[in-house]
């Protein structure tokens, strides 16, 4: 046997081009549809545990997935806003705690999570160093994202601009980091919370700028009117939350009227929950709240449908290569035949001549089996970052 | 006609064999013939004698429709496949025009080539010494890690004799082993074999075509009708 095995090894290897062809094919063959299953558990196994652990997400009405995307896996696509008051509007109820989200600013390409500290305490979420956020201006930032961009506690990020060209806009705000979570392995890890306020302020709904009562201002004086001071266009307006200017921030209008991209409702029991769900299915209501779990679960039902179809169709694709190795293998074998017979004539076993051709085959389905294997378990080691830049 | 006598060389008793193709017209009949142990035989004859066929018969490769064929003390023809391969490859070296060495192997792979492809011999370091040796006797041991692909004619077929001889066998036998040589080439070849079957003691039943070199065998038996061609009976 160890003669046959000799044997089919030197030939694989007299070989190298037709050897790895076959052995890409194997591994091809295997791979696709070993890869799609681990992503799609990936991805399964992360959309549904975020969404499990997500009781109730009351939103703005429109797009459900969207809402959840956003407020729970932190997606770019931002959903209808809300008004902050629904907040006061669940806790009046009594039934359950409301989150405040308001998901819809980056820093580069990291999503500011505005929302208040029960958020951190709701998902287990852990100060790994530094503290949490206390004032406005302050953030504390995933564990992955932290390591990524080199920032620890005492660093700062900023705010990117929505767009370059929109003078009127949002404009970067710059923000003191104050602590960094403990590593989750979730979406958390690549986020940066702050205060709801602070994302208020990011879009301009607040802001902080020079004292126009105090006698050096008065260069910036435009007309005072009363109790109204007008200040022109050289009135310094701060980019930063300080010790020294925080009290000069202010919100102009209503805070119950400023938006939020979701609500997350934790309700105290079941049936608190089936009572607060109940006070948003008027007809006339404009929010909706929703179980994340069951728009979840309906997403993965199309897309292990849309798994289905490409495992099949893959599973048709891959009868090419497989007949074309088939079909190489039976050539080979007629190209050979002058080789067999010579050992047939030296006097050759006929199972140690069978086992040569049975080792070729196997020595090429083994290789492409260990490469699949090494690739598969490379993309279930780093199929959840895929997942989730996928998900984001 | 001396006839050198050896302790591992068989006698070779053919029972008035015949022997026909499945398709084909054609059809050989050989009478009672006996070949002694050491004795050099060489068989001639136009193409298409039966000569390679003859050679097929005593090997074992093919099996007589009567008749029978007997190499020592055992019927070749009445044993099953696997137990004339076996007997083949532990008693008998061949040699082919066409050389018939694999191309992926090394000159020293292709001389063990009867120890990869048979459980009935076992491979190990005196072998592996004894295929060396042999190579080097036939001027090939700086050749024994080249592959055989650069080797030329006269080196090819001098790997094929070394094959063929690696498992000491008692019967040598070689169709038209120098069939594709140059003269130069033809002798040395000749001459290994000739050498080596002396050496060894063994049979060498030769089919050949070159009229030049049948001084230089014990006995020729012309395949026209499987006489001697001195007129005797074969």
């Amino acid at each position: 046997m160890r003669g046959s095995l000799y044997l089919a090894w030197r030939y694989l290897a007299f070989h190298p081009l037709k050897t790895a062809i076959l052995v890409a094919s194997v591994t091809l063959i295997l791979t696709i549809p070993a890869a799609l299953r681990v992503l799609v558990a990936q991805s399964e196994r992360e959309l549904t545990q975020r969404a499990e652990g997500t009781p109730l997400l009351i939103g703005a009405k429109g797009s459900p997935l969207e809402l959840v995307l956003n407020s729970l896996y932190f997606s770019t696509e931002v959903p209808e806003r809300l008004k902050y008051g629904q907040v006061d509007r669940v806790a009046d109820t009594g039934f359950a705690l409301p989150i405040p989200l308001y998901v819809r600013f980056r820093s580069h390409e990291d999503p500011i999570i505005g929302t208040s500290l029960d958020y951190l305490e709701f998902r287990g979420l852990k100060i790994a160093a530094g503290r949490r956020f206390a004032v406005m201006g302050e953030c504390v930032l995933g564990a992955r994202l932290a390591a990524r961009r080199g920032i620890a506690p005492g660093g700062y990020v900023i705010s990117s601009p929505e767009s370059v060209f929109d003078l009127a806009g949002v404009y970067p705000l710059r923000m003191h980091v104050v602590g960094v979570l403990a590593y989750s392995g979730g979406p958390d890890d690549d986020a940066i919370f702050t205060d709801v306020r602070t994302t208020w302020t990011i879009e301009g709904l607040a802001h902080g700028h020079m004292d126009l009562s105090k006698p050096e201002a008065a260069s910036q004086v435009l007309k005072k009117e009363g109790d109204v001071v007008v200040g022109n266009a050289s009135v310094m307006q701060f980019n930063e939350i300080t010790p020294d200017n925080i009290r000069s921030f202010h919100f102009h209008g209503d805070p119950a009227d400023f938006p939020l991209t979701a609500v997350i409702a934790v309700p105290d029991s079941e049936k608190s929950g089936t009572l607060l769900r109940g006070r948003f299915m008027d007809p006339g209501e404009l929010h909706q709240i929703l179980r994340p779990n069951d728009v979840v679960q309906e997403l993965l039902e199309t897309v292990f449908t849309i798994q289905g179809f490409v495992v099949a169709a893959l599973g048709l694709v891959s009868a090419t290569p497989l007949t074309t190795m088939a079909l190489v293998f039976s050539l080979s074998l007629r190209l050979r035949r002058r080789e067999i017979e010579t050992m047939v004539k030296i006097g050759g076993a006929r199972l140690s001549i069978a086992a040569i051709v049975v080792s070729e085959i196997l020595g090429v389905l083994l290789a492409g089996i260990v490469i699949a294997g090494f690739l598969t378990w490379l993309i279930a080691a780093f199929g959840s970052d895929v997942v989730r830049a996928i998900v984001r | 006609m001396a006839v050198k006598q050896s302790n591992g060389a068989p006698r070779i008793s053919i029972d008035g064999i015949s022997f026909r193709y499945r398709t084909g017209e054609f059809e050989l009949s050989v009478p009672a013939m006996d070949i002694s142990p050491g004795e050099s035989i060489a068989v001639i004859g136009p193409s298409g004698s039966g000569k390679t066929t003859f050679l097929h018969l005593v090997a074992g490769i093919a099996l007589p429709l009567s008749g029978r064929i007997s190499v020592g003390e055992v019927e070749i023809s009445g044993m099953s496949d696997a137990a004339r391969r076996a007997f083949r490859v532990t008693r008998m070296g061949l040699v082919f025009q066409e050389f018939e060495l694999l191309d992926y192997l090394s000159v020293l792979d292709n001389v063990l080539l009867p120890y990869r492809i048979s459980p009935t011999l076992t491979l190990d370091r005196e072998v592996r010494d004894r295929a060396a040796a042999i190579a080097a006797e036939v001027g090939l041991s700086d050749k024994l890690r080249r592959s055989v692909r650069r080797l030329s004619q006269g080196e090819r077929q001098r790997v094929a004799v070394c094959r063929a001889l690696v498992t000491r066998p008692g019967l040598l036998l070689a169709d038209e082993p120098t069939g594709n040589l140059d003269p130069k080439n033809k002798d040395r070849v000749l001459e290994i074999l000739f050498e080596q079957a002396a050496k060894t003691g063994a049979t060498l039943l030769t089919v050949t075509h070159d009229h030049g070199v049948l001084d230089r065998f014990d006995r020729v038996v012309d395949a026209a009708n499987w006489e001697s061609a001195d007129g005797g009976a074969a």
